[in-house]
């Protein structure tokens, strides 16, 4: 199974706090506020094996993944790839650059509209990887090749390409340097059903060619159920459940997993589950998160305690963890 | 039951300098008293510019209605002059918009735009002529000239409690929970979900006969989507209003309509209530949609995407549009037209697959 494996990369008690300045008054005492995007995250992603993060907008899942990156400095905790520590410098950009890529959702705007697909893909191999020009060429028809499209691509401009087409450039630039994980931000939330079924198929089908391990963010649950082998389920900047991707669809034991995924619609009109579902009140500040658990004010299983401390992530069965006092009650 | 709404041969082509797009291609849609219909198909089908040519909204300069009816009650709308249809608009035929956000007013606060519309829904009520003043001319605090053009003032304008409990109501309907806090605040000031929320409400204060949403809930995160379309679904129930629901998604449509019409590239593929639409599919791609949507764990079940791309919608083709990515696509298909047939009760399809 896939949690038996060794992990590509691990994250321990990792935060990412942005500061704000509230209030405009010059009178008032300045405050330094936080947003706490990522509040205390461990995480491992297992060799050739895709982890799907999800949670609604909001919850920190996109700066979880741009601060593994390291698109964003972490505020604290550690990050270690291959259990070689990466935070505070310890890599080197062009290390960094060879062992993990990202893919974004917006694909409109991840590819610059006056490079032409070839430059794209092979800048930052001369550039950064110091790659010989033939090897370049070489490496960026072989990724090109692998994402489906023609070597001819390389030489048109974003703007000559459909939707699904930048979204496979991108892809192809994210491969070129043959890393070992992938970070995919939302990578087919911007697209249509049926673009968004050939990304999905095409991502299933390098992770099994390159050997690739994914960190999928995304928050359509069908989407993690089919492209994943383990899913975490943030809320508020926290992982609230975790574990293999059937047991947490099948039995989710945090009340808000319970809740997302009761939501999520399933396109069966026999099965109306949408009609059934009951959840009060939005997504909690990140400036000003609720004491306790995160969930309290929406949680209909919340009891005193839950307002007064905040549960860690405990093991139920194997592999499965849930940060919820009331777990063994929600089943 | 009643039809309320007849579109019949519908053209809609948007002229740009240098093509013509058809986005709209002699659709026939039906739509009747307290029925919830949903049009589904992906970006470019068509599905919005339908919505909007019902309550004729099409953006101007650049798209055009080339040919058909809208019949609404007994008034074919295309036929009405700018200012009658506006009297429609709200009243009769309401809409909610994507994003909830760009859809008020910046400016005032939430009471004062929900008490607006009710205002204009009483005086049309009346028979009175409607001022863009209403709120100016109804409850002037001030002797100060009515200005012709709104500015936004520092001053609360207060509002009369008889109309702020009628608000309150509205903003109950809607199930926010706490609507004297909500009254208060700016739409900034409030999460897409109320927004959203606040957009119905001042929809449902028109008593509209026709709730147009497009893609209502696209912005919103799945539990507060979930909580807006269960909200639609009762409403129908309790004011009795028939929605048009235009949207991407197959899941959200299997979920809360009642019937279901399938479009690409401007045309409809196909139309039947949803039980039978989802158990038993006709049209390619109808199939070809249904299994584009992840189901499923990854080794045990495979998607099969539709192959190939859109067609470009300035070309006029002579045979069905879908062929070119259609794994049943037979002789002709690429020479003839299918158009749209009732196969059984409830049940139509454009396809030559089905006799045609």
């Amino acid at each position: 199974m896939a949690t038996d494996s060794e992990v590509i990369l691990r994250t321990e008690e990792l935060t990412k706090y942005f500061p704000i300045r509230r209030g405009l008054n010059p009178f008032s005492r300045h405050h330094d506020a936080f947003v706490r995007a990522v509040d205390g995250v461990s995480l491992g992603i297992p060799k050739g094996r895709t982890v799907a993060v999800v949670g609604e907008s909001g919850c920190g899942k996109t700066t979880l993944a741009r601060t593994i990156a390291l698109l964003t400095p972490p505020t604290g905790g550690h990050i270690y790839f291959d259990e070689k520590e990466i935070t505070n410098g310890k890599m080197s950009k062009a290390e960094l650059y060879k062992n993990m890529q990202m893919v974004f959702q917006d694909p409109e705007s991840s590819l610059d509209p006056r490079m032409r697909v070839g430059e794209s893909i092979g800048e930052p191999l001369q550039g950064l990887m110091q790659w010989k020009k033939d090897v370049v060429q070489d490496a960026v028809e072989r990724s090109l090749k692998a994402v489906g499209l023609s070597a001819e691509f390389a030489s048109r401009l974003p703007k000559q390409l459909s939707g699904g087409q930048k979204q496979r450039v991108a892809i192809a630039r994210a491969i070129a340097p043959q890393p070992k994980l992938l970070i995919l931000d939302e990578p087919t939330s911007a697209l249509d059903a049926s673009v968004q079924a050939q990304i999905l198929r095409l991502l299933l089908e390098l992770q099994r060619e390159f050997d690739l391990s994914y960190m999928l963010i995304t928050h359509n649950i069908a989407v993690a159920q089919y492209m994943s082998d383990m899913m975490a389920v943030m809320y508020a900047g926290n992982v609230v459940e975790r574990g293999p991707i059937k047991t947490v669809i099948t039995k989710p034991r945090h009340p808000y997993t319970i809740a997302l995924i009761a939501s999520a619609p399933i396109a069966d009109p026999k099965r109306r589950n949408l009609l059934q579902t009951e959840i009060r009140g939005e997504v909690a500040s990140a400036i000003n998160p609720p004491s306790g658990c995160r969930f309290n004010p929406r949680c209909p299983y919340a009891d005193s305690i839950c307002s007064i401390e905040n549960p860690p992530l405990r093991e139920i069965s194997p592999n499965h963890f849930v940060a919820c006092h009331f777990a063994e009650k929600t089943a | 039951m009643d039809t309320l709404l007849s579109i019949q041969n519908l053209t809609v082509v948007y002229d740009t300098a240098s093509k013509r797009v058809i986005a709209v291609d002699d659709v026939n849609v039906e739509l009747k008293q307290d029925e919830f219909l949903a049009v589904v198909g992906e970006s470019g089908c068509g599905k919005s510019t339908l919505g909007l040519s019902v309550i004729g909204l099409l953006p101007k300069p650049g798209a055009r209605v080339s040919a058909g009816s809208i019949k609404y009650k007994d008034t074919d709308l295309l036929k009405l002059g700018s200012n009658k249809i506006r009297e429609f608009r709200g009243t009769e035929i309401a809409m909610i918009f994507q994003e909830p956000l760009t859809s008020l007013s910046p400016v005032y606060r939430v009471e004062e735009q929900i008490a607006e519309a009710i205002l204009v829904r009483e005086m049309r009520k009346k028979g009175k002529k409607v001022t863009s003043d209403v709120m100016q001319t109804t409850y002037r605090n001030d002797s100060a000239p009515v200005s012709v053009t709104r500015i936004p003032r520092l001053k609360r304008r207060s509002i009369p409690g008889e109309l702020r409990g009628e608000v309150i109501e509205y903003l109950k309907l809607v199930r926010i929970a706490d609507p004297e806090q909500v009254l208060d605040r700016y739409p900034f000031e409030l999460s897409g979900g109320m927004i959203q929320r606040v957009m119905i409400a001042m929809a449902l204060s028109q008593e509209p006969a026709l709730l147009i949403a497009d893609e209502p809930t696209t912005a919103l995160d799945v539990t507060t989507q979930a909580q807006v379309l269960k909200l639609m679904k009762e409403l129908i129930k309790k004011v009795r209003t028939s929605i048009l629901l235009v949207t991407h998604d197959l899941a959200v449509a299997s979920q809360v309509a009642d019937r279901v019409i399938v479009m690409y590239a401007g045309e409809i593929a196909e139309d039947a209530d949803v039980l039978s639409l989802f158990s038993k599919p006709l049209h390619p791609y109808t199939n070809g949609l249904l299994s584009c949507i992840p189901s499923g764990y990854k080794d045990e079940s495979e998607l099969n995407p539709i192959a190939g791309a859109l067609p470009d919608l300035s070309v006029r083709s002579i045979g069905c549009k879908f062929a070119p990515r259609c794994p049943r696509a037979m002789q002709v298909c690429s020479t003839h037209r299918p158009s749209l047939t009732s196969l059984e009760k409830n049940h139509k399809v454009s396809c030559f697959l089905y006799g045609n």
